[in-house]
């Protein structure tokens, strides 16, 4: 009975366990390893302008839809304006705000943003778009051009390269020289496709954005065409007509209206700036699951202070000494003093290293041992006895710490951090055990501590399970769990196979 | 190393992790440990139901009383003193005489004397704890020195032989007789080098004994056979072990009695954790004794009745 509830409660507790682990992990891209550092770019735009004599209204596209990438954060630096984003036709469009100002102007607006290939293309499919209505004598130039592609292609994507095929043609027709007479830069090329793409009844829209790259003092805008073949929208290069996107390409805002513009002001410039940076994985779940409102993260420890951080990476281990412990003293049946001693000696070995900690600790074992046998001669009753352990054990602790400075090792002024009292009730309960059982039980006990100690020192200092731990603290309830299991295992230990060999015959 | 569980599993035989958890944790609850932890009330429990224990001297309760212990053994020449809450014979002095010029120097079992303040000493360590099984202040009995029965002499190396009796939900299970030897300074205690033997449950004669997990024919010190021995009283301790089973609650328990010269068997403790190697002992697993008397257990059953089933049912 009793069996069944503790395999129904690890089931639960495991189950809880990895399905927070798997949620974290997956859905907010918390890191499994540790030190995973992403690139993370931070794109600046700064809006210049000379101002005018009345009220300022700038206005900027800023990124919407992103595929590939997912924003960390967005701000303004813009000093005396009002800020605010609305969505326009086009997307998010930043907004300032000013009464009045003097002279020249720069407005800078700030965007983080790091690498997702799960951020997809979540727009919705767009109806056909209207036919342009254009005048002549430009409606024919199009009307045959469109006629002509249509023949020569069998689906949206062969056309649109026909087409650009056609536009890029180094000796265009007459009909395509026509049409790109009126077209300004880049931008006003990609504009006149999508003209030709929408009299042909195919949704298109310009696209433009920056190919991230590295630090960039100056970056350019880069204009590309969309397109939508009914199902999900297809990027080309207006400038050869192949189907792909520049590689890292941020795409910055949409369609034909211009990126900035300010009423109120003149001579109006936007210049990008490209900064790439290295930002630990975690830290960027952290505030990606604070955006989402992702409650789990209210819980999480990034959220501490840097101090109490230290204190809890070292704090959350226990549990993976404790379950150490379990192992050795429940299924291989290792004797030792005390039910924690080892791991909080495990955790002093964390400060002095394992060689030093062992070295240390067996050195002041052994010095107490003998100390706490000459009070044996003095007939001391219990409490003061131990007391008076505790204190030698100070003392000696003192002692190695000088001896070790002048002899230049510093590791040995660490033995300051041993429990000094797990220490001295670990000198009593040997002494006792010596006078007891005999030496050979009381060092085998001894040892057994040590040993347990050095497993549970070597298991706690694992970077990965530390890493693993602090993140995902949920997988102490896996931990739990198997404690539990451990708890009702009923099988032989390790050593009762040796010791009832006798038993199971030849 | 699998195959080895699997055989141990076959003939039986119950482990630490399995005794803790199926057995004492299920049968013996916390709140009746203090009955056989504590054996000054172990003693009064066993005196209120009519079974025979060694006689109580004195109890020394706290460090001023141990002033009195002097006056306590003023008219003895021979006593045990012992920690009310001490576990596996730990704290235990067996005082067998004093020394022919000094009254106030005792002799030890081993024949090394003792003075009385190193008694004193001793009995301060007891009260303040150093024995107890939790920690905390503890008692120090002082009682009757067991006589031991002649039919040990030859198998036992200076110390009390006893018998140990597993009790598994009133019905004797098993049992074995513990024989002192030099390396376990006169202790009946295994873990400390004494010899155990296996008793037929069914005529109460002793089988090969075991010494640190290996059978063994004859005892290490004397070279007497360990097998074949006659247990005397053999059904008294078995009806006695029992009845213990009533006095204590506890579903699975030890009984530890020694066998005194002109008292007969008589209850030294009791205990609710009762060590494996009795198995080793009797070269067989409590398990399928212990399935076999779930199969015939009968609430209603007088200690006697039990014991007799035993007698039948586990007899060699």
């Amino acid at each position: 009975m009793t069996q069944r509830y503790v395999y129904v409660l690890a089931a639960l507790l495991t189950a809880i366990g990895l399905s927070a682990f798997s949620y974290k992990w997956q859905v907010l891209g918390f890191p499994v390893v540790a030190n995973q550092e992403k690139p993370v770019w931070t794109i600046e735009s700064a809006i210049r302008f000379d101002s005018g004599p009345g009220t300022i209204k700038a206005q900027l596209h800023v990124p919407t839809l992103t595929p590939g990438f997912r924003m960390l954060n967005e701000n303004s630096v813009s000093r005396g304006y009002g800020f605010s984003i609305n969505y326009g036709s086009g997307g998010r469009e930043a907004q300032w705000t000013i009464r009045r100002a003097d002279g020249e102007q720069t407005i800078y607006y700030r965007i983080s943003v790091y690498e997702d290939d799960n951020v997809d293309e979540e727009d919705t499919v767009p109806p056909f778009p209207p036919r342009p209505v254009i005048d002549e004598p430009l409606a024919t130039a199009v009307d045959v051009l469109v006629s002509d592609v249509r023949d020569r292609s069998a689906d949206t994507a062969s056309f649109t390269t026909e087409l650009l095929r056609r536009l890029n043609d180094p000796s265009p027709d007459p009909n395509v020289e026509l049409l790109l007479s009126g077209a300004e830069g880049e931008a006003g090329f990609v504009q006149i496709a999508t003209t030709l793409l929408a009299a042909a009844r195919i949704p298109a829209r310009v696209v433009h954005g920056l190919p991230l790259a590295g630090r960039q003092r100056s970056a350019q805008l880069v204009s590309w065409l969309e397109v939508h073949d009914g199902d999900r929208w297809l990027y080309f290069n207006p400038a050869t007509g192949e189907q792909n996107l520049p590689p890292r390409f941020f795409v910055w805002w949409r369609g034909s209206e211009p990126l900035a513009t300010v009423e109120g002001g003149s001579n109006v410039r936007v210049d990008f700036a490209v900064q790439e940076n290295h930002v630990d994985a975690a830290a960027i779940a952290e505030t990606q699951a604070a955006r989402q409102d992702a409650s789990v993260v209210d819980f999480s420890l990034y959220s501490l202070p840097i101090q109490t951080q230290a204190v809890y990476s070292v704090l959350l281990m226990i549990p993976i000494g404790a379950l150490i412990m379990v192992v050795m003293r429940n299924m291989i049946g290792i004797d030792a003093f005390g039910t924690f001693m080892p791991v909080l000696i495990a955790l002093a070995f964390r400060e002095t290293r394992l060689l030093w900690g062992v070295i240390l600790f067996t050195l002041l074992v052994a010095l107490g041992l003998s100390i706490r046998f000459l009070l044996e001669r003095l007939r001391l009753l219990l409490v003061p006895r131990l007391s008076a352990v505790l204190i030698v054990v100070v003392m000696l602790m003192l002692v190695i710490s000088l001896m070790s400075h002048r002899l230049g090792l510093e590791t040995g002024l660490s033995v300051a951090l041993f429990p000094m009292v797990i220490i001295a009730m670990t000198i009593e309960r040997m002494s006792v055990v010596w006078e007891e059982r005999g030496p050979t039980d009381a060092i085998r006990a001894g040892l057994g501590s040590l040993v347990i100690a050095v497993l549970a020192y070597v298991s706690m200092g694992l970077a990965w399970l530390e890493h693993l731990i602090f993140t995902f603290p949920e997988l102490l309830l896996v931990v739990l769990a198997v404690v539990l299991l451990a708890g009702r295992y009923t099988g032989y230990r390790l050593t009762e196979l040796k010791r009832f060999k006798a038993l199971g015959g030849p | 190393m699998l195959g080895t569980a699997r055989k141990l599993r076959k003939v039986g035989v119950l482990g630490l992790n399995e005794r803790n958890s199926d057995y004492i944790m299920r049968l013996n609850p916390r709140r009746l440990y203090p009955r056989v932890d504590d054996k000054a009330l172990t003693k009064e429990l066993a005196i209120a139901a009519g079974m025979a224990v060694p006689d109580l001297y004195g109890i020394i309760t706290n460090q001023g009383e141990v002033r009195r212990f002097p006056a306590i053994v003023a008219e003895r020449n021979s006593f045990v003193v012992k920690p009310a809450q001490g576990s596996g014979g730990d704290g235990i002095l067996v005082i067998t005489g004093r020394s022919e010029r000094k009254r106030d120097a005792f002799r030890l079992s081993s024949g090394v004397l003792i003075a009385l303040d190193e008694i004193s000493y001793h009995l301060s360590n007891i009260v303040s704890g150093q024995y107890s099984l939790s920690g905390g202040r503890d008692k120090a009995l002082i009682e009757y020195c067991v006589q031991f029965d002649p039919v040990f002499t030859r198998v036992s190396y200076q110390g009390v032989p006893d018998i140990r009796v597993v009790v598994y939900r009133g019905y004797p299970a098993m049992a074995m007789v513990r024989l002192p030897t030099r390396a376990s300074d006169g202790k009946a205690n295994l873990h400390q080098g004494a010899v155990g033997a296996g008793i037929d449950m069914g005529s109460g004669v002793t089988m090969n004994g075991v010494l640190n997990n290996e059978i063994v024919d004859e005892h290490p010190d004397t070279g007497a056979l360990v097998a074949g021995l006659e247990i005397p009283h053999w059904n008294f301790i078995l009806e006695s072990s029992a009845k213990a089973y009533e006095v204590t609650g506890l579903g699975y328990l030890g009984v530890d009695m020694v066998i005194d010269r002109d008292r007969g068997p008589l209850i030294l403790e009791m205990n609710a954790r009762p060590g494996l190697n009795i198995q080793i002992a009797n070269g067989t697993g409590l398990r399928h004794r212990i399935a076999r008397i779930e199969e015939l257990f009968d609430p209603t059953a007088l200690a006697a009745q039990r014991a007799a089933v035993a007698r039948a049912e586990f007899a060699a």
